[in-house]
């Protein structure tokens, strides 16, 4: 609620801040393709978390498996995003050189419409064997009698996963999906990575933008105010994920 | 959903096999083409995952001059250690030009030393004094302690970005900016997830040893050190390991916070190494060999204790 910018010293302004917030379209772009871009990475990191984890635990593989999906997720993101940044070059980097064999147009970080779609799919990947596992070791719960109780019944793999899996695990996936959401919503470090602090306006998520008033144009007050705007949308989506972990675990026990 | 019907025999031999305990690692499969669908998947998947790591390296390896020459090739023609060499500050400013640098310096031994004090300071510190805190919230008796906890509990609905623009504005003005305990400060005592994960162990853990030692006199802190640490070294080493890979990968508070030479960490650093680096042509080779130089420590920590990761995974949901 002040003009504090640093070097000054603050002077109250009531809720100036909030005001120009509201009607500030930079604002809203940004939480507009934050939102674009937590619905694309929950939905498809979910689903694609599902299927491996569904997977993972009907085939029984090694452990070393779940260890090596697990990789990406110590990887810090901003090594995470140069690594992808590379690889999505537009001239040098392997995905668009083997696009370019292939046929395929090439991808670019600077192509309005790509650049979101990639940014998801690098966070997909990043987060994919964190989300698999955390589903997975929901799954273990899961007793095994009552798949053989399916086979036996003639179920198959995919109905038994649609009737046994799905239900069962509800919780776990409840509170996953409320998680990554919660992640993100603070994606910063792959889009401040692939542009170098000049992202296209198509990717200027809400964190870009309140470190960009904050330490850029050194607007401490009005950063301020967009974060309390989020950190009340998160702190909404914090109850739902509490309520959910004191809820029952699941129909299990 | 890839998997499509398993005839029922392949399912009732397997519900066979299990009967006769046949599960474990000799077990026989029989391939069915669901399952050769869902092996090709995960095989995908487990490529996908691990391919740019292998990119990353190959990268990192080759000559920056061959880069365009080689950019289709697996393995490069001439592997150099150079960019490594150059990266961790071993070569002259000639050379590392000369390797296609741009001649700033970088150090990235220091950067990973720095982000060893700054993570595993955290890690050890900021478990401990949790606890502390969860000891004295589980077993301990006090007016207020209720309403304290709660407070606690408050804390874990606090996001990152509501803290990071009040804590720079704290340090900066008792000039703590660019140092290794302001960097530390605002995360090193303090953690509700910590407090409230630990405190429910302690919960669970018998009382009666305690209350047998307060019997004989043993006072409050030596209870803890002396019985319900050493009780809970499991629950303890997995909270370190959690925030410790929590801190590594930790980039915006540095960021804004320790952008200086001594308090540089990795993250911070690679984001500076690419900046620095021409926008048109960036210094791809060296900036693999650092990002490799950043994951080398996971990467051991994964292959040492990639069994507790995967377990200590169901405990860090409220974390990440």
């Amino acid at each position: 609620m002040t003009d504090f910018n640093l070097l000054s010293d603050p002077n109250f302004i009531g809720f100036d801040n909030f005001r120009e917030m509201f009607g500030d379209s930079g604002m809203w772009n940004s939480l507009r393709v934050t939102i674009y871009f937590v619905l694309g990475n929950v939905i498809i990191g979910t689903s694609l978390a599902l299927i491996s984890a569904a997977l993972m635990q009907r085939l029984r593989l090694k452990s070393w498996v779940r260890s090596a999906m697990l990789l990406p997720w110590l990887v810090p993101n901003v090594a995470i995003a140069l690594v992808w940044a590379w690889l999505l070059d537009a001239n040098l980097g392997f995905v668009n050189q083997l696009f370019r064999n292939l046929g395929i147009p090439t991808l670019s970080f600077f192509n309005e419409t790509q650049a979101m779609p990639m940014i998801i799919g690098i966070a997909v990947w990043a987060g994919l064997g964190y989300t698999s596992l955390l589903l997975f070791a929901g799954m273990t719960q899961v007793p095994v009698e009552q798949y053989e109780a399916g086979a036996i019944d003639g179920a198959s793999e995919t109905r038994m996963f649609f009737k046994i899996t799905l239900p069962l695990i509800r919780p776990v996936l409840a509170l996953v999906l409320v998680l990554s959401a919660i992640g993100s919503f603070q994606v910063f470090d792959i889009v401040l990575i692939g542009y170098d602090a000049s992202p296209i306006p198509a990717v200027r998520v809400i964190f870009f933008f309140i470190y960009q008033n904050a330490f850029s144009f050194f607007r401490m007050g009005y950063a301020s105010a967009v974060a309390i705007f989020l950190a009340i949308i998160l702190g909404a989506l914090t109850m739902i994920q509490m309520r959910l972990m004191r809820a029952n675990r699941s129909d299990l026990s | 959903m890839t998997t499509s019907t398993a005839p029922i025999d392949a399912m009732t031999e397997r519900h066979m096999q299990k009967k006769a305990k046949a599960s474990a690692a000799g077990q026989k499969r029989k391939w069915t083409p669901g399952m050769i669908i869902a092996f090709i998947y995960l095989g995908i998947m487990l490529f996908i995952t691990l391919f740019p790591f292998f990119w990353m390296i190959r990268t990192a390896l080759t000559p920056a001059a061959e880069l365009v020459a080689d950019s289709g090739q697996l393995f490069p023609n001439n592997p150099t250690w150079i960019n490594f060499q150059r990266v961790l500050g071993f070569t002259t400013r000639e050379e590392a030009i000369a390797a296609g640098g741009t001649g700033a310096t970088i150090d990235f031994i220091g950067y990973t030393w720095n982000t060893i004090v700054f993570a595993g300071s955290i890690a050890v510190v900021q478990t401990l004094s949790a606890a502390m805190a969860a000891y004295a919230f589980a077993r301990l008796r006090f007016k207020g302690r209720d309403l304290l906890f709660s407070i606690v509990l408050a804390g874990l609905l606090v996001p990152g970005i509501l803290t990071l623009l009040p804590n720079f504005a704290l340090m900066r003005q008792m000039g703590w900016l660019n140092t290794m305990h302001g960097l530390v400060a605002p995360s090193l005592l303090m953690s509700p997830f910590a407090i409230f994960f630990l405190r429910q162990f302690f919960l669970s853990l018998p009382r009666e040893v305690e209350e047998a030692a307060a019997i004989d006199g043993v006072g409050p802190f030596m209870r803890f050190w002396r019985i319900t640490l050493p009780m809970s070294r499991g629950p303890i080493a997995t909270m370190m390991l959690i925030t410790l890979v929590g801190m590594w990968k930790d980039f915006l508070w540095p960021l804004v916070a320790g952008n200086a030479d001594d308090t540089r960490v990795l993250t911070v650093a690679l984001q500076r190494f690419l900046a620095q680096s021409p926008n048109v042509a960036p210094d791809w080779t060296g900036l693999m060999a650092a990002a490799t130089i950043a994951i080398i420590p996971v990467f051991i920590m994964l292959i040492l204790l990639g069994r507790q990761l995967v377990q200590s995974l169901n405990f860090s949901g409220g974390k990440m």
